[in-house]
């Protein structure tokens, strides 16, 4: 009988070694990973919509879970971060509302039709975030989308009452800790370990996505006299970004400093294509006679009267052939010859000198920009079958980013990226290169388990359906990107995510 | 004496009886306490289904033995390269058996077993890394087996049966890694079907070689358990014609493979040794084909491509009193899974089982059989690397093999207790 007892305790003491399986090194083991130098306990994500966490034209809760430093907290969760806060919105549709009003619209979701060919629509429902209800920021993810490098820095940004006016930010101004805060100054006293800083992209991206609409302000050093459209002077970018990155380094917090991305290699620039204009050859023949007059008689005239170069009025020429063609398109930065055109010796009718002030055909270098589509080839007065948009209607200014348009745009982005570059050398902050990233998305795609992200709209799984934004996969493929370069500038291995199990586009139909 | 037999439990214990797959081989509480070993072990009715051809060596006009295990199963989850965990949930199934054998003359025995070799209980937290493989499962299967036991000569006896196979299965899983509805919630399907039945058989032979060795074999057949018409129902489903996921009904096939077992025993004074090698003939399961009614539904073809995989077994048993028999016993499970295919349904490694029990006799009559096994398992860096990307998702994504894998580590407890009455 002693030894049955010896017996069943001996049973016991093997029941109890059996429980639950453990790993002899897991992964929630402290040390298991390493933050290196830096200090993750307090994360604070400053910069624009990107940041937030925007994707398919709007801000809603399941985007902004999956933002780029939400992705990054929950990793750094493994090496001491703290909880991060975000300003969530009040559902998935992502229209905002101020007082009840619509004034952003819902997301995009990829519908199809009835043959199963799909194309972006925008979600029916009426949306409840709304800007007087107020979020009581701040929070780790400053993130506001359309802010511009200075906006950060500008008291009032976040004002309510700002917003009704134009003056102030719809976002910022659901969280903002008064009327008259900054952004920055709302991070900041969140006295952050850990930062990362990505602005500036909208100080560029606006003046592309209007076909360069707006004006380049290079020169200009006063921002409170830009448009929604303009180019911000560089002077006025490495101020308000210097004074960013002062304000946060000041309380002796690490963090990352990322740069611009080129904003041409975006779906929203590459899906339609300028060569669009199918046509046959007899149309292509009675197009061409309608232009006769423009390239054989009045481009000579204007070189001769000096109006313009030859080199323009080589670029001026227009001519269709049968097979797919480049359509015209109105070049703000042509010579405005409409006034001319109607004065001795041609003495144009005002309409078509106006049509032809500043006409020329596009060429492959011309970006169209992704809402041209439902533009171009189409016929605006159906009584008139033959004003097709492209082939006798010019595409207007606002839908074409043109070679020198890019290449402003190139310029101040080049000149953002000196300073941001500059500014991580001088403060030992980390660099991520995130132009080069997205450069090499766009070039050569990025594998990951169970696929390749590329640029290509909708298919290439790395933008959002509205042409700009990344996709919660295109945020982790940000997030990864930025992981690496922590990881090497502080010593650390935060551990990266698998980016295949981030979704895409989200299929809805209305 | 006693003091050594204590100590060896306790190694045992410390160093192995499960099998891989979904086979489960707890099919009797004296025979596991053994290292499930049994085919050529003249003990009890649990011959029925260790050995039917040693029916007719049973002692007594009628042997019962009725039983029941618990097994705990858990199973850990992690992958280092990007710090995703998960556990399953703690879960008890009870896998049962009863047998019953009756003499009807010296040469002729009766026997039947009512048992449930094959099962499986998974359940992870929904929604977690591995979902598009598997969120939960609960597969059943009980066998009904008629047998009969004829001894040929007083050393060779042969025996079998017919086998009737009823099974149940759930299964539970994300359609892909990341397609949800319009708020983010992953698109799952579940299907279900129960009374799924089908016929095998079984046959055995049992040479008393010498007053001390017995050397016994025994197969059973395969039996493909098909499911027809089982329910499929979709939830979280985009409302899009691109996912065309409505309810429907499936047809898939789940095999439950043949199994080879040959064995001696050896007895000498109060003790008993046995030896046991399995071979189960998994290479039947290559794969999960899921064929569903609806043709807007694209088939899934899950592959497995298991191997055929051994089992070794060791037992002692030890009459210490007229009261008690204390057991022992060990086996290395070979799992059936090949590199590539560990699928988190099933995430069976290579295991040592480590047994022990006793019997303790009241009266004449009555005996209570006590069992425990633990399976040990080591961690094991394992992926299941073929499954298809955008499988029934919208055409732009491109058809290609995504791979989910990590450190796997389980753990198995499985106390049991059975009765034996013998007339």
């Amino acid at each position: 009988m002693k030894n049955t007892i010896k017996f069943m305790i001996g049973l016991l003491a093997i029941g109890l070694v059996s429980c639950e399986p453990e790993f002899e090194n897991a992964v929630t083991d402290e040390g298991f990973y390493d933050a290196g130098d830096a200090d993750f306990s307090n994360y604070v994500a400053l910069g624009n919509s990107l940041t937030a966490g925007y994707a398919d034209s709007a801000l809603f809760v399941s985007g902004q879970e999956d933002s780029y430093p939400n992705i990054m907290a929950q990793q750094f969760s493994f090496v001491g971060g703290g909880d991060f806060t975000q300003p969530l919105t009040s559902d998935n549709l992502g229209g905002l509302l101020l007082g009840g009003v619509q004034i952003t619209g819902n997301r995009l979701v990829l519908s199809a039709d009835e043959n199963g060919n799909p194309f972006p629509a925008t979600l029916d429902g009426a949306p409840t975030t709304d800007v007087l209800t107020s979020a009581s920021g701040p929070f780790n993810n400053m993130g506001v989308p359309g802010a511009t490098s200075f906006h950060l820095v500008t008291p009032g940004y976040g004002s309510v009452a700002g917003v009704a006016n134009g003056t102030a930010n719809p976002w910022y101004a659901r969280f903002a800790t008064s009327e008259s805060s900054t952004v920055l100054a709302d991070a900041v006293s969140l006295n952050p370990t850990f930062f990362s800083l990505w602005i500036g992209n909208n100080d560029i991206l606006g003046y592309a996505t209007s076909g360069g609409s707006g004006v380049d302000q290079a020169g200009n050093l006063d921002p409170s006299t830009y448009g929604g459209n303009d180019i911000t002077d560089p002077n006025v970018f490495a101020a308000a970004y210097s004074a960013q990155v002062d304000a946060l380094v000041a309380g002796g917090a690490k963090g990352v400093l990322l740069n611009i991305p080129d904003v041409t290699s975006i779906p929203y620039f590459t899906t339609v294509p300028a060569q669009s204009i199918p046509l046959d050859a007899a149309t292509a023949g009675a197009v061409n006679a309608q232009f006769a007059q423009y390239n054989d008689q009045i481009l000579p005239l204007l070189v001769q009267f000096g109006v313009i170069t030859q080199e323009e009025a080589d670029s001026r020429v227009v001519n269709f052939v049968e097979g797919i063609n480049y359509p015209i398109i109105v070049d703000n930065d042509l010579t405005d010859v409409s006034q001319v055109l109607q004065g001795p010796p041609g003495n144009l009718p005002e309409e078509l000198a106006n049509l032809l002030g500043q006409l020329r055909q596009a060429t492959s270098d011309d970006l169209i920009v992704l809402p041209a589509s439902s533009v171009l080839g189409s016929v605006p007065d159906p009584s008139n079958p033959l004003g097709v948009v492209g082939v006798s209607i010019p595409l207007e200014n606002q839908w074409v980013l043109t070679t020198t348009e890019q290449a402003r745009v190139a310029a101040a982005g080049a000149a953002y990226n000196a300073v941001i570059e500059g500014l991580a050398a001088a403060n030992e902050l980390g660099y991520g290169d995130m132009k080069s990233a997205l450069a090499d998305v766009a070039a050569n795609g990025a594998f990951y388990n169970g696929g390749v992200l590329t640029s290509t709209y909708v298919s290439g799984g790395a933008f959002s359906l509205d042409g700009v934004h990344p996709t919660p996969r295109g945020y982790a493929f940000t997030a990864n990107t930025i992981i690496d370069v922590i990881n090497t500038t502080y010593n650390a291995s935060v551990p990266k995510v698998d980016i295949g199990t981030y979704g895409t586009v989200t299929l809805h139909n209305n | 004496m006693k003091k050594v037999l204590l100590l060896t439990v306790l190694f045992l214990a410390s160093a192995v009886t499960y099998a891989g797959g979904y086979r489960v081989s707890l099919q009797g509480n004296k025979a596991l306490a053994m290292g499930h070993t049994g085919v050529a072990v003249i003990n009890s009715s649990e011959l029925v289904f260790f050995n039917p051809a040693g029916l007719v060596y049973l002692e007594n006009k009628l042997s019962v033995s009725v039983g029941a295990h618990g097994v705990l199963a858990d199973v850990s989850y992690q992958n280092s390269a990007t710090g995703d965990t998960a556990m399953t949930e703690a879960g008890l199934s009870t896998p049962f058996y009863a047998y019953v054998s009756y003499q009807a003359t010296d040469w002729l025995a009766f026997g039947l077993g009512i048992y449930t070799p094959y099962g499986s209980t998974v359940a992870y937290e929904d929604d977690w890394g591995g979902s598009h493989l598997v969120n939960n499962i609960a597969l059943q299967a009980i066998f009904v087996q008629p047998s009969v036991s004829i001894k040929i000569t007083d050393k060779f006896s042969v025996g079998g049966g017919p086998i009737y196979a009823t099974g149940a299965v759930n299964f539970n899983k994300n359609l892909t890694r990341t397609l949800a509805d319009l708020d983010g919630n992953r698109s799952e399907v579940t299907l279900d079907q129960t009374g799924i039945s089908n016929w095998g058989w079984t046959a055995s032979a049992m040479l008393k070689a010498s007053e001390s060795l017995t050397v016994g074999v025994n197969y059973r057949s395969e039996i493909i358990l098909s499911a027809e018409d089982g329910d499929a129902t979709f939830e979280n489903i985009p409302n899009s014609p691109l996912t065309p996921f409505a309810d429907t009904t499936f047809n898939a096939d789940l095999p439950l493979p043949a199994e080879l077992t040959m064995g001696l025993s050896y007895k000498h004074n109060d003790f008993l040794f046995a030896f046991d090698y399995n071979m189960t003939y998994w290479s039947v399961y290559e794969s999960l084909s899921v064929d569903f009614a609806d043709e807007l539904i694209t088939d899934t073809t899950l592959l497995r491509n298991y191997k055929d995989a051994s089992t070794f077994r060791f037992g002692v048993q030890y009459e210490a009193s007229e009261s008690f028999t204390l057991r022992g016993g060990y086996y290395f499970d070979e799992s059936p899974v090949q590199s590539g295919y560990f699928a988190p349904e099933t995430p069976r490694n290579d295991s040592n089982g480590y047994t022990a029990g006793l019997t303790f006799k009241v009266g004449d009559r009555l005996e209570i059989d006590a069992s425990f096994l633990y399976l040990q398992f080591n961690e094991v860096d394992a992926s299941y690397d073929y499954f298809v990307e955008g499988s029934g998702g919208p055409a732009n994504l491109i058809n290609q093999y995504s791979s989910f894998g990590g450190t796997y580590k389980s753990s198995v407890f499985v106390p049991g207790l059975g009765i034996t009455y013998k007339l």
